[in-house]
């Protein structure tokens, strides 16, 4: 039966993790961790889940121990954060290059120093080129369908790459919302087991991971990339099958608000694009023809998609809650990156905001986009990378 | 005696489980996802010919406890009858770990002479 919960996104995440049967759970237990975890232990101690659940001391180890357990045909989840995901970053290239469908949630917090535990991406987009298949949500329906979803894509023959689901600290970790818990049954219907095409046996040994030289290393590393290609195809696919089945569709790639005619597109990630949704509303009123488009999938990046989008608007306007030190935000790199080879391209501007947890609001959305009217006006983009927001 | 491990041996079709043939890689078709390898024995040729030391076990003193056995960290111990170590010395490297580990302290480490 479905059920509708009030729930924070991280108690949320634990139970998408609970529904989507995952076998082993492997996860350092402090700071930065967040209550993911909390709640799938208590899930697994209260004998509400049947899993394994490994408490380790780092979380390197939290995602080797995924691996080991992946590579035995378990179903793995973690979750972590900030500090902790850079930690794991040499894990994170194991996993996918030995392709394995481990599924993350990663609650998005700002890198310190200064020490600083509010939301902003630089801890999950400093993961970009690990091979990791990067969700961004908006809000805490969209982490428990994503999740479920990931397991769906991530185990798929023509993927088995990893997943992360990020979704932004205290902003949807420890906000409460309604969300909607779809039958089990149903849910076992769309996702069933993990079926591994293989697995370590005692009885065949084999070497994982084992030393290949430069004649034919490269062909991995194209397997990965052809991976992702595929995954590019799955994910609209995936969100439209459960879309049909439960009710709720994200978008696939992007989540497009108002877009059909806009001649100005917001481009932003995470719960700023839900946010943008209130200005678009407002700017309409003010006669702009403005639309607001949410970037879900970082990687594969949706490059064709934004191509397509920017056929008919003449401006794209580019929200990052991430700064590339030495360069702009990530995402406007990846937008002006995917509209090079477009005919007739449109202006593009970038704007830095949001940092360390610091509020984003309807009205500095706004304020973004009138910046950027006055530059299609001018025809001229006057300042490429802005920050918002600072203090004078 | 460097890749006396070829590749014919490392790569093995990866969605078919058994039978584990070890095939030539003629191109990325023969390829599996993700590479594994076969078990063999030393890649790298005798590597008993590194060692400085070697290790002696005084086999009447030795229970047959096995510390020597699990801790080797080349495999390269194997168990008699009476568990008691057999060390195959064309691939100990000499590293004294055994010799360190063993309980009875009973595994002496002598210098290798020329020609032995």
């Amino acid at each position: 039966m479905t059920q509708v919960i009030v729930e924070t996104g991280n108690r949320v995440a634990g139970l998408a993790c609970k529904v989507a049967r995952a076998d082993v759970i492997a996860a350092y237990p402090i700071t930065p961790q967040t209550t993911v975890v909390e709640q799938i232990a208590e899930l697994v101690e209260g004998g509400e889940m049947n899993a394994k659940y490994i408490r380790v001391e780092s979380e390197h180890s939290a995602m080797a121990a995924c691996i080991g357990a992946a590579v035995g045909g378990a179903r793995t989840f973690t979750a972590t954060s900030a500090h902790g995901l850079a930690l794991m970053h040499e894990m994170l290239h194991w996993a996918s290059a030995a392709r394995l469908p481990v599924v993350m949630a990663v609650v998005n917090r700002a890198m310190g120093p200064p020490w600083n535990i509010w939301a902003d991406f630089s801890d999950s987009l400093s993961q970009r080129d690990t091979g990791w298949i990067q969700f961004y949500c908006a809000d805490n329906q969209e982490i428990f369908d994503t999740i479920i979803q990931a397991y769906k894509l991530c185990e798929d023959k023509r993927v088995f790459m990893p997943a992360m689901v990020c979704f932004e600290g205290f902003i949807l970790s420890h906000t409460s919302m309604p969300v909607r818990i779809p039958d089990q049954k149903e849910i076992d219907d769309f996702l069933p087991p993990f079926n591994p095409p293989w697995q370590i046996d005692v009885d065949n040994p084999v070497t994982h991971g084992n030393i290949v030289y430069p004649d034919w290393y490269m062909e991995f590393r194209y397997f990965m990339y052809e991976a992702m290609e595929n995954a590019r195809k799955l994910i609209p696919e995936i969100d439209k099958e459960y879309g049909k089945l439960f009710g709720i569709e994200h978008g696939g790639h992007m989540e497009k608000y108002r877009c059909e005619d806009a001649d100005l597109i917001v481009l932003s990630m995470g719960t700023i694009g839900s946010e943008a949704k209130l200005a678009i509303d407002s700017l309409r009123e003010q006669g702009h023809k403005a639309g607001a488009a949410r970037v879900r999938v970082f990687r594969p990046f949706p490059a064709d998609e934004i191509r397509r989008m920017a056929d008919n608007a003449q401006m794209l306007t580019v929200i990052d809650r991430q700064v590339s030190y030495g360069m702009e935000g990530p995402l406007h790199t990846e937008v002006k990156a995917s509209l090079y080879s477009a005919k007739d391209p449109p202006l593009t501007t970038g704007f830095i905001t949001g940092l360390g947890g610091r509020d984003v609001t309807v009205r500095d959305i706004e304020n973004m986009v009138h910046k950027s009217l006055q530059y299609l006006k001018a025809g001229k983009v006057e300042k490429d990378v802005e920050w918002i927001g600072l203090k004078e | 005696m460097r890749n006396t491990l070829t590749f014919d041996m490392i790569f093995t079709l990866l969605f078919t489980v058994v039978p584990m043939m070890p095939k030539a890689p003629k191109g990325m078709k023969d390829l599996p996802l993700t590479p594994l390898s076969l078990p063999c024995e030393a890649s790298t040729g005798k590597t008993g010919s590194w060692r400085t030391f070697r290790p002696i076990v005084n086999m009447e003193k030795c229970t047959g406890c096995r510390i020597c056995w699990v801790y080797c960290p080349e495999a390269c111990i194997e168990l008699n009858e009476k568990n008691q170590p057999k060390i195959n010395y064309d691939y100990c490297k000499g590293c004294g770990i055994c010799a360190h580990e063993c309980p009875l302290e009973i595994i002496e480490m002598e210098r290798e002479r020329s020609g032995q």
